[in-house]
């Protein structure tokens, strides 16, 4: 072990000033050190995607950048983007939709879902699909947040119209 | 039987004014879960909490000779190194066998491995420290003295003389073998115009939850109670386990399960890792937190499938199957898992094949055998998907052999839609099926004719799409003819408790448990109609022994259906005792007042007569000024258990269109369509969802997962990288529609949905890709039906 480190990053708005052991991954410092435990762990080896956050606004794995790695940037997790608002239309359509089950995938999703919907506003099914996957559910087969992400496209498009 | 999924035949309870049944109303819990406010175990921290990390065996057979830990004793945050015999004096080992199931057989098993590994992933020694990576790194320097055994990899050759014995107190390895002989078999072979036959091949696979496997103990000496926080389907289920092996009484431990990610029947047995945290925290006294990761995810996760079926059908020239034979193996691991065992799946698909048709004549054994693989057990769709791919692949090679129509064959062969009640030849008792309608309406839902059109003119291009059909039954709703004539103390009876509070609200608890499927959302629309009030007026509470009645939980698709049915009950009953009160107040004959939109009504004439708020202010805080004698009761209590049949069995049909791509072996999934039969719908939403769900497992199987061991007993795809799931990408949109034919086991008429989707989507997918290369001669009975073994079958590698 390595002795700790000190980071200074802003977190959902707030600055954080912290020690961390450079081996500590984003997610874990994000659950365990800041309690932000929205940001989940599927597998801690990039795949599932379950650990998405934002880092300076692109979306990342959390489980493959370091805590110090984020040492002076900002960091946007679900529960930031939650109270912002960000996310409002596609939590709806998610809620309408039932596009989630478990919920474990869903922070994730909902994040990719917004960095699409922030590149393109009006994707296709087939591009939200592409967009998607790399992303694990596996309770609702991906057809519902497929749907969600469209019902969500269209909100936005018509609330600027 | 109507095949409007929104019409309530005949069930006056559930056409009350402003009813929920069959509204597709959103799910109350899920703004938390989408704002990251969701509870699960691994979210979870105690005061004075330490972790466990698991030390696994490398070798998938070895003696433990020693083991050394006392370097990593020294390192820093560790608080204990506990190996098996020391755990063995806090815990009792279990066997996992159910009477019912004759000549089951298994042997010891005990949280952490004594003095002997049966699989690579079994744990052999449990490091606690004050942090997972505090124990994770002492973990690497405990020093395991192994003697590697020769290991029983293949099932095929678990039984032959030369290949060791795993327990050799149980004489061989064939943990369970059963035999079923029904109507004229070896007469109806001779007879038939065609005899088909192939042996089907199922690879293993598992149930890749988001979460993985979550367990928080927390003994607590001065109250002496144990309160364990897991992702469980059976919260009571395990509060009887926990106090049996840890020697305390029942009411000394309380399971609480709050969000669940992800479970599909993994998350339902009992796992050495749970009991030996269990175990860790009454010997450390203090709170203890396991949280799988996904490499032993991987290796400790119940696996399921794994079986080689061969199977044969005879067959009239006019169609008729009159035969189905099979002989099944599958290979379960070095134990049959506890409580529920590992011989259910086997026994399910004796009890399977051959489900939908009418043919009377069918043979069958399956023999179940142990091997050093990670243990098998009840995974989503349990045997369904075999037995359905068995015998849907049989009905078309019987339609082949004949030269008709798969479609044709099916409607030649289905239970008529007016036979019923009847049995099926393996004794299974059908109350009400729909084969012959869910056939039609599928037909009509994917335009079958003018897709075999397309098909074939797609053909004459060199493009070769298939069409695959798969009929299924589906067991829901089970009596305790599943576990409890077994002698397992798992409930298949659930309780509901509905309650009015001082402000009119509804409070409800319910033994069902919420892992996604919407529990919660079916309980408050059923409650929220029986009381004529609003959903958003009834707040449910399940998945914590204390707090909820006993009961069964979530699993073998019965939440709806028997917890359905109890909050029915539970309702109505709280509903007299409401009218009663306001009877009393008003000086009323209670028969002539009603509850609607929350407020007590004139029944004949819908004028309001008092709000809820205001009798609950009277009952609770003016009961002075009820007359004399009369005690109002604001909580009512029902429970459910089917009784007129063992299970309630649905049936539905599916319908894959895909494309096989002869030069690379890569399929591409186009459509995919379901029919099936639940009975009544409480909420179509959470069906259909539940239907799309499940086939997406199945088609992961059908052409991904697989659980790849060698010849050593090692698994050589333990990653998220290796094994491989649908991804969005990959998958289709799927059409789904439904016929209804409500059970009368009960009011409510509601039975399960979770495993239609799985249960069929494998079996149709393989028909397609089948019928795809029938052109080429080629056809594939194993899964999952990867490039390789396309291109192979076609002949090009």
């Amino acid at each position: 072990m390595i002795a700790p480190t000190p980071i200074t990053l802003t977190v959902n708005g707030e600055t954080v000033a912290a020690q961390v052991e450079p081996r500590i991954h984003l997610t874990d410092f994000l659950r365990e050190n800041l309690g932000l435990t929205g940001t989940h762990i599927g597998c801690e080896h990039g795949v599932c995607g379950a650990c998405t956050v934002r880092l300076d606004g692109e979306i990342v794995r959390g489980c493959l950048v370091l805590a110090v790695q984020a040492d002076g940037k900002s960091v946007e997790t679900i529960e930031g983007l939650s109270d912002s608002g960000a996310l409002d239309e596609l939590q709806a359509a998610f809620r309408d939709r039932n596009a989630l089950q478990c919920g474990y995938c869903t922070p994730a999703m909902l994040l990719t879902a917004h960095e699409l919907l922030a590149r393109n506003p009006t994707p296709d099914r087939a591009t939200i699909r592409e967009h998607l996957s790399g992303n694990y559910c596996r309770c609702t087969g991906y057809q519902a947040i497929i749907d969600a992400v469209e019902i969500a496209a269209r909100a936005r498009a018509g609330a600027k119209s | 039987m109507t095949d409007a999924p929104t019409t309530r035949p005949g069930l006056s309870e559930l056409d009350r004014p402003n009813s929920y049944i069959g509204r597709a109303v959103p799910r109350p819990n899920l703004k938390r879960l989408m704002q990251g406010r969701g509870q699960y175990v691994s979210d979870m921290s105690l005061p004075r909490m330490a972790h466990v990390v698991f030390l696994r065996s490398p070798y998938a057979h070895a003696r433990i000779l020693g083991i050394d830990s006392a370097e990593a004793a020294a390192m820093p945050g560790v608080i204990a190194i506990v190996t098996g015999p020391e755990l063995a004096k806090v815990c009792t080992p279990w066997v996992g066998v159910l009477s019912h199931l004759k000549g089951l057989k298994s042997a010891p098993q005990y949280p952490i491995a004594v003095d002997r590994a049966c699989w690579q992933g079994e744990a052999v020694a449990a490091i606690v420290a004050t942090s997972r990576a505090a124990a994770e790194d002492a973990a690497e320097r405990v020093m395991v003295d192994y003697e590697e055994l020769e290991p029983v990899a293949d099932m095929r050759t678990a039984l032959d003389a030369a290949t060791p014995v795993i327990h050799p107190e149980l004489g061989d390895n064939l943990a369970f073998e059963r035999n079923l002989d029904a109507g004229a078999v070896d007469a109806a072979f001779a007879e038939a115009d065609h005899v088909v036959e192939a042996e089907f091949v199922f690879g293993r696979h598992t149930g890749v939850t988001l979460e993985p496997r979550s367990i928080l103990a927390d003994w607590n000496p001065g109250d002496e109670r144990l309160t364990v926080y897991q992702g469980t389907q059976a919260p009571h289920m395990m509060q009887n386990i926990f106090a049996k092996h840890l020697a305390l009484d029942e009411s000394q431990v309380r399971v609480v399960c709050k969000d669940v990610g992800g479970s599909f029947g993994i998350k339902v047995h009992v796992y050495a890792d749970d009991m030996a945290t269990a175990a860790l925290s009454k010997l450390l006294r203090r709170p203890v937190k396991f949280v799988a990761d996904r490499l032993e995810s991987f290796n400790t996760d119940i696996h399921a499938r794994d079986h080689r079926c061969k199977g044969r059908a005879a067959v009239k020239a006019d169609g008729t199957i009159t035969a189905f034979e099979i002989d099944d193996l599958t290979g379960i691991g070095p134990y049959s898992v506890y409580p529920r065992t590992s011989a259910i799946e086997a026994n399910q698909v004796v009890n399977l094949v051959g489900g939908p048709y009418t043919t009377p004549n069918y043979r069958a054994r399956a023999r179940v055998v142990f091997q050093n693989k990670n243990v098998t057990c009840q995974y989503r769709a349990v045997g369904h998907p075999i037995a359905c791919s068995v015998t849907e692949g049989l009905v078309d090679l019987a339609a082949a052999a004949i030269g008709m129509d798969p479609a044709d064959i099916r409607r030649r062969n289905l239970i008529a839609d007016d036979a019923y009640p009847c049995a099926s030849p393996s004794g299974l008792r059908f109350e009400a099926l729909s084969h012959h309608a869910a056939l039609d309406k599928l037909l009509a839902m994917m335009d079958y004719s003018a897709l075999r059109a397309e098909q074939a003119a797609l053909r004459a291009k060199g493009i070769h799409r298939g069409i695959g059909l798969a009929s299924f039954i589906e067991v829901t709703n089970p009596s305790p003819a599943f576990y409890g004539v077994g002698g397992a103390r798992i409930s298949s009876q659930d309780g509901v408790a509905v309650r009015m509070d001082a402000t009119g609200a509804i409070i409800c608890q319910t033994s069902i448990t919420e892992q996604g499927q919407g529990s919660e959302a079916l309980t408050a629309q059923i409650v929220a109609s029986m009381l004529g009030v609003p959903m958003s007026r009834v707040r449910v509470t399940l998945g914590d022994t204390d707090n909820t009645p006993y009961g069964g939980g979530t699993w073998a698709s019965r939440g709806a259906g028997i917890g359905g049915e109890a909050a029915l009950q539970a309702g109505k009953q709280l509903r007299r005792n409401i009218l009663a009160a306001a009877a009393s107040i008003l000086q009323a004959d209670p028969d002539t007042l009603d509850i609607r939109d929350g407020k007590i009504i004139d029944a004949a004439t819908g004028a309001e007569r008092v709000p809820l708020e205001e009798l609950a202010r009277i009952v609770y805080y003016r009961p002075d000024t009820l007359p004399p004698g009369f005690q109002a009761e604001m909580m009512a209590v029902r429970h459910f258990v089917p009784r007129d049949f063992p299970f309630a069995f649905t049936n539905g049909i599916q319908a894959s269109w895909l494309e096989v791509d002869t030069e690379t072996g890569f399929i591409t999934l186009l459509n995919h369509w379901v029919v099936e039969d639940c009975g009544t719908i409480i909420n179509p939403q959470l069906v259909d969802e539940q239907i799309r769900g499940g086939v997406v497992q199945g088609l992961g199987a059908a052409l991904f997962e697989h659980c790849r061991y060698d010849e050593r007993g090692q698994l050589t795809n333990a990653t998220m990288a290796d094994y491989l799931v649908p991804m969005a990408a990959e998958m289709p949109d799927i059409d789904v529609g439904h016929i209804v034919s409500p059970t009368k086991d009960g009011e409510l008429g509601a039975k399960g949905a979770g495993e239609a989707g799985t249960a069929g989507a494998a079996a149709c997918v393989a028909n397609a890709v089948n019928d795809a290369l029938s052109p080429f001669g080629a056809r594939i009975t194993e899964i999952p039906l990867t490039p390789e073994l396309i291109l192979t079958a076609l002949g090009r590698i």
